[in-house]
């Protein structure tokens, strides 16, 4: 096969069958734990990739983790990007069905089951008790989100700026994260 | 075929999560949900394992359409976003040095952390005729935000514990007198 083939699809280790089923059962069995979204799982994925096999270097992991909260699209994506970084295309099969297929299963069961005892009290309960968690973890996330940056003079104008453009006017959060991009381009945060 | 375009809309606008731009577009734009009905079905999808916008998706998909409208919109959340999130990492080996890049990544960096503030701010409100009262529904926000963010105690601890104290309260005060 031509070389540079191969390594688009199985990577630019000596990726095999078998360590392809162990890199999907593993992204399997983290599926059900996370619990909160795929990134609350991210320092037994480093564990396993990086510590266990030594498929990537502690930077190569961090650049994926990147890579993927820059991208557009859903942040699971980074699990896509540590895929193809160790095993190419068939790499991200394995990571990226691993991780979703356990966890949408049960969402669907569970939505459905929910649904047809929507009135039950116990569910009610359940619902009610925990939207205050829920903005709480939106809150922590932005604040978290801050931390590489820190609270500098650039990067809360930039956040304030933000604010203002999601609850003022309709326009698409587009336009926020072009001049975020610019702003991070010249040097301001 | 609605449900494929709509998710893959907010997907492709979702720097740094896509949480903020499913709120703006079911919500605001769409009107597919009331804010209400965003909040729970958000919460429904954070207690589930795995990524929270794609078992949004996946629900309401499930609701309006059965297990099509599911596939439609996680299609249409993963298929372009997957294609493009690869062709950045093959030229990110060459790119990664490059300070303008680095300082625009963080620059969206910034911007990601205040759309997700902005959707905490949004859905606030849906806790005034909360049945646990204003008072303790936000401070249980506060808890929240302070053991995760600042303390950084694992989650599962965090949604264990405050969420069982939480979910009893709930249930204490709804009652058995409400129509069930």
């Amino acid at each position: 096969m031509n070389p540079l083939l191969h390594t688009l699809l199985w990577g630019p280790l000596h990726f095999g069958a078998a360590d392809w089923w162990q890199l999907f059962l593993h992204f399997m069995a983290l599926s059900l734990l996370a619990v909160g979204g795929a990134i609350t799982t991210v320092p037994d994925m480093q564990r396993f990739v990086v510590g266990e096999h030594r498929w990537l270097s502690d930077a190569q992991f961090n650049d994926c983790i990147a890579l993927g909260q820059a991208a557009p699209g859903p942040n699971v994506l980074f699990v896509a990007v540590i895929g193809f970084s160790v095993g190419g295309l068939a790499g991200v099969l394995a990571t990226l069905t691993g991780t979703l297929l356990p966890s949408a299963t049960l969402a669907l069961a569970a939505s459905r089951w929910g649904h047809r005892n929507a009135q039950s009290r116990g569910l009610r309960a359940f619902t009610a008790g925990l939207t205050p968690l829920t903005i709480g973890l939106l809150v922590a996330t932005g604040w978290i989100l801050l931390q590489p940056v820190g609270l500098r003079l650039g990067a809360v104008a930039l956040v304030a700026a933000t604010l203002w453009l999601m609850l003022r006017t309709r326009r698409s959060p587009l336009w926020a994260i072009a001049a975020g991009a610019a702003a991070g381009l010249l040097g301001w945060v | 075929m609605a449900m494929f375009s709509a998710f893959n809309r907010l997907a492709l606008q979702g720097f740094g999560g896509v949480l903020p731009v499913a709120q703006r577009e079911l919500v605001d734009r769409l009107q597919w949900l009331t804010p209400q009905q965003f909040l729970e079905l958000l919460s429904l999808s954070q207690v589930l394992p795995g990524p929270n916008i794609i078992n949004l998706g996946l629900i309401l998909g499930d609701r309006h359409f059965g297990w099509r409208g599911a596939v439609a919109a996680m299609a249409g959340l993963l298929l372009a976003p997957t294609g493009i999130v690869l062709l950045l990492a093959i030229s990110a080996a060459q790119l990664r040095d490059v300070p303008q890049v680095a300082g625009a990544l963080r620059g969206m960096g910034v911007v990601a952390a205040g759309l997700v503030l902005s959707t905490a701010i949004k859905l606030a409100p849906g806790l005034r005729d909360h049945v646990l009262g204003l008072p303790t529904a936000a401070a249980l926000v506060l808890l929240t935000a302070a053991a995760i963010g600042l303390l950084r105690w694992p989650l599962v601890a965090v949604v264990l514990g405050l969420g069982a104290v939480s979910v009893a309260l709930a249930w204490w005060r709804s009652g058995p007198e409400e129509p069930a």
